[in-house]
């Protein structure tokens, strides 16, 4: 048996390595959030024309300038030939106004994509959102609680939760603020599929800390954590491995669209497995220290 | 090393004493075990039927000993259709694509009600959706739909074209309101010949100038001589003295009443309404009548409605997307197979194989149920496939343990799946909390109804149940019946 809780202190600190810059990413930064949820208008599209093949951004903003006035906008090349406009909500005649102009210089432009949403939709997904993560929340501590008969395990659980949280959260605001990655609705959902694989992993830790408990009351907390943590890190690391595997082939050979939803999954699952073994269950041997200290001051 | 204490030793000595006749049932069990490994395959079996792509041609020719032999057949793929059985279900067993794969548009629509009192917000709302479906319904398009949305105060309609990429038009005929008048005939006399097809006999009706403006509102009656249900008028004073000038001008002939220009009713006046108040009769059904009369008020309670949010995928953007999605699927589960046989031997061997029957399981339910695929739902399934095979690594990791500690294969087997039962359950049940939540079947207002979400919840609950049943009563079969054999084999 690996004594690993003597290191607890260690474990704190990588995740604090790892929590403190996306923290301060949040704070000064921010989440760089998409239309889904301030509002605004895409359009995607694929610029053609016979005889020059490559078209650069500035020339696409040229042919549309005379229907794009008055209207703030950025374009961005996504691949040859196709570029992604991004502006305040656009209405369908203005949409339809800057196509022809586009298509008078590029005939065969083709349309991919347009989206468009009003602000009031994108504060109401905001407020429904966190709303769906508060009730996940609450409604995991109280069902752990029930089940290990004890408000420590919820709680300890729903903190190592909130760690993967606040990983992929503070990791999100970095890539918004570097490279311009939008948070969206998928991102939301992403989200909440870690919390849930968080947890998942934890109770597996907490149940076997719950068996071995059981069977040796006499043993030191400490040593039973220890014990526990040993025989299920195996099986955490080829769970996740699996799983891990899945979404890397997504993630490499996946499409555009669904590209940084997968990315978000791939940082949580880590950090939903390091969590369970290095984050839940020392937060229960530190838990039941410091409850041992303060009775003992009582007596 | 092992971690003992004196009474945990008795503990273990107990729970050998109960399992040893676990280990005898399950020998006794045999036959049941049989059942169940038959019920597998039958159900994989038909599975895999609604899984083949609808038509499959062989065409292959091979060369034996100098002869070619060729195979030419096509095999189809049969459709369930139990309507023939009175049972309404229907499947064609194809994909259902969501808009964002196959390409089409969705718009939020919303609802000024401004003008609206607050009792009748919720007709004008029933009334719109209902105008709105019938033009959706004249772009010809399979599989739209047109749902209405309450938040607060906001009243939205949202639509959904699927396959329809060319907005303009169609958008322009969705978003405007509704137009309710009421026509008369044209005298016979100055009519040029009789009218010969349905076609004809409208054009002999004239605008009346009397319209929705005038109509206050429509409810549905029932006739106090014979109970059957009649679609009832009232008119604003404008109206009142428009009507009683057409009815009183047009006894014991038909007006028409027109909803975008296309009568939704023509009946014969009886007698004169003075009264602005009028009374539709006819041998309606409730449903008839019901329906007669939300288009009416469709007419009565116009609604300006607005696109409030907008999106239109090309089919060539989401085609692509979903190709790429299946091909790192593909390798992705091919990766997790490997990883288990090489990890856990033949133990792995068998989980794969309870893997493919969790993949077929999970392509049929979505064809019967059928789901709807979108984008984020393909990502949950998947994802839900590596969740499917953890079932089995906490199975198997207990397996290790108890043989470690010495026991025999098949009571080890047996304590592997009874105490790893206990995680998995726990495990599960907080992700189908958060499936919940995401799904929000209830259709609370505070909480997500999005489709992309939902598609995204659908799955990862299905999935959590599918693979409850082949990571545990699956691959439990497979090494009841194949492993725990041989090793007693091996044994002799």
């Amino acid at each position: 048996m690996i004594n690993f809780m003597k290191y607890r202190f260690l474990y704190f600190f990588i995740s604090a390595l790892v929590i403190v810059p996306g923290i301060f990413s949040l704070v000064a930064w921010g989440l760089k959030p998409g239309i889904d949820f301030i509002g605004g208008t895409e359009l995607e599209l694929q610029v053609g024309n016979q005889e020059n093949q490559g078209i650069s951004t500035d020339l696409l903003n040229q042919s549309m300038a005379s229907a794009s006035a008055g209207l703030q906008f950025t374009i961005d090349e996504e691949k040859q030939n196709t570029f992604l406009i991004k502006s305040q909500p656009m209405e369908q005649e203005k949409k339809n106004a800057i196509l022809t102009a586009i298509k008078e210089k590029f005939p065969s432009t083709k349309e991919l994509r347009y989206e468009t949403v009003g602000p009031v939709l994108g504060r109401e997904l905001l407020v429904k959102t966190l709303t769906a993560l508060i009730l996940a929340a609450v409604g995991i501590t109280f069902y752990i609680a029930y089940r290990f008969r004890s408000l420590k395990y919820g709680i300890s659980a729903v903190l190592a939760m909130l760690h993967d949280s606040m990983v992929v959260i503070g990791s999100f605001s970095l890539l918004g603020h570097f490279i311009g990655i939008e948070v969206d609705t998928l991102f939301v959902t992403a989200l909440l599929t870690i919390l849930s694989f968080s947890v998942h992993d934890t109770i597996v830790v907490y149940d076997r800390i719950r068996e071995i408990a059981k069977k040796n009351s006499s043993t030191p907390y400490h040593d039973i954590v220890n014990k526990a943590v040993t025989e299920t890190l195996s099986r955490s690391i080829n769970n996740s491995m699996t799983i891990i595997f899945a979404l890397l082939a997504l993630w490499l050979l996946g499409g555009e669209t669904i590209r940084w939803f997968v990315f978000a999954l791939l940082i949580g699952t880590i950090t939903g497995t390091y969590s369970s073994t290095f984050t839940a269950a020392p937060i229960l041997v530190v838990w039941t220290q410091l409850a041992a200290r303060k009775n003992k001051r009582k007596i | 090393m092992r971690f003992i204490s004196p009474s945990g030793v008795r503990k273990a000595a107990s729970i050998c004493g109960e399992s040893r006749e676990g280990v005898r049932n399950s020998s006794m069990r045999k036959p049941r075990i049989v059942r169940t490994f038959i019920f597998i395959v039958l159900l994989t079996g038909f599975s895999l039927v609604t899984v083949l792509p609808k038509r499959w041609d062989i065409q292959k020719s091979f060369t034996v000993f100098g002869k070619t032999l060729s195979i030419n057949r096509s095999l189809v793929r049969p459709s369930i259709d139990l309507t023939t059985f009175n049972i309404p279900f229907k499947r064609s067993l194809d994909f259902q694509m969501g808009l964002d794969i196959k390409g089409g548009t969705r718009v939020v629509l919303e609802a000024d009600m401004q003008n609206i009192a607050q009792t009748d917000r919720q007709t004008a709302l029933d009334a719109v959706k209902n105008v709105i479906a019938r033009r959706v319904d004249l772009f010809g398009l399979s599989e739209t739909a047109v749902k209405t949305s309450k938040v607060n105060d906001q009243h939205r309609i949202i639509v959904e074209l699927p396959g329809l990429t060319n907005t303009d038009e169609a958008l322009n005929l969705i978003g405007t309101t509704a137009q309710l008048d009421f026509r008369e005939q044209i005298p016979q006399n100055d009519q040029e010949a009789t009218p010969s097809s349905m076609y004809e006999y409208l054009n002999t009706f004239r605008p009346t100038g009397l319209t929705g403006k005038d109509l206050q509102r429509s409810n549905v009656q029932f006739s106090q001589q014979d109970g059957n249900p009649v679609v009832g008028l009232q008119f604003n004073e404008e109206g009142k003295k428009k009507f009683a000038e057409i009815t009183q001008n047009n006894v014991g002939k038909p007006v028409a009443i027109f909803l975008d220009e296309y009568p939704i009713t023509i009946p014969n006046v009886q007698e004169p309404i003075l009264n602005g108040e009028a009374v539709i009769s006819g041998q309606f059904t409730v449903k008839e009548a019901n329906n007669l009369s939300i288009q009416l008020n469709a007419g009565a309670l116009p609604v300006p409605i607005k696109i409030v949010q907008q999106e239109t995928v090309g089919p060539s953007l989401g085609q692509e997307a979903v190709q790429k999605t299946f091909k790192a699927g593909a390798v992705g589960i091919g990766l997790v197979m490997l990883f288990m046989f090489l990890y856990y031997g033949w133990k792995g061997l068998l989980a794969n194989i309870a893997l493919s029957v969790y993949a077929i399981l999970t392509v049929a339910l979505y064809k019967l149920l059928p789901v709807t695929l979108t984008l984020p739902g393909i990502a949950g399934l998947l994802l839900s496939i590596g969740m499917a095979v953890d079932s089995n690594i906490l199975i198997f990791e207990r397996m290790k343990e108890e043989l470690r500690a010495g026991k025999p294969f098949e009571l080890a087997m047996e304590l592997g799946f009874g105490r790893a039962w206990d995680s998995i359950k726990d495990a599960n049940v907080t992700t189908l909390f958060v499936a919940f939540i995401l799904f929000n079947p209830f259709e609370f207002e505070f909480l997500n109804r999005s489709g992309m979400i939902r598609g995204f919840a659908l799955t990862l609950t299905l999935g959590i149940f599918i693979s409850l049943f082949t990571g545990i009563v699956v691959t439990r079969t497979l090494l009841r019946l194949f492993l725990a054999d041989t090793r007693q084999e091996v044994k002799k």
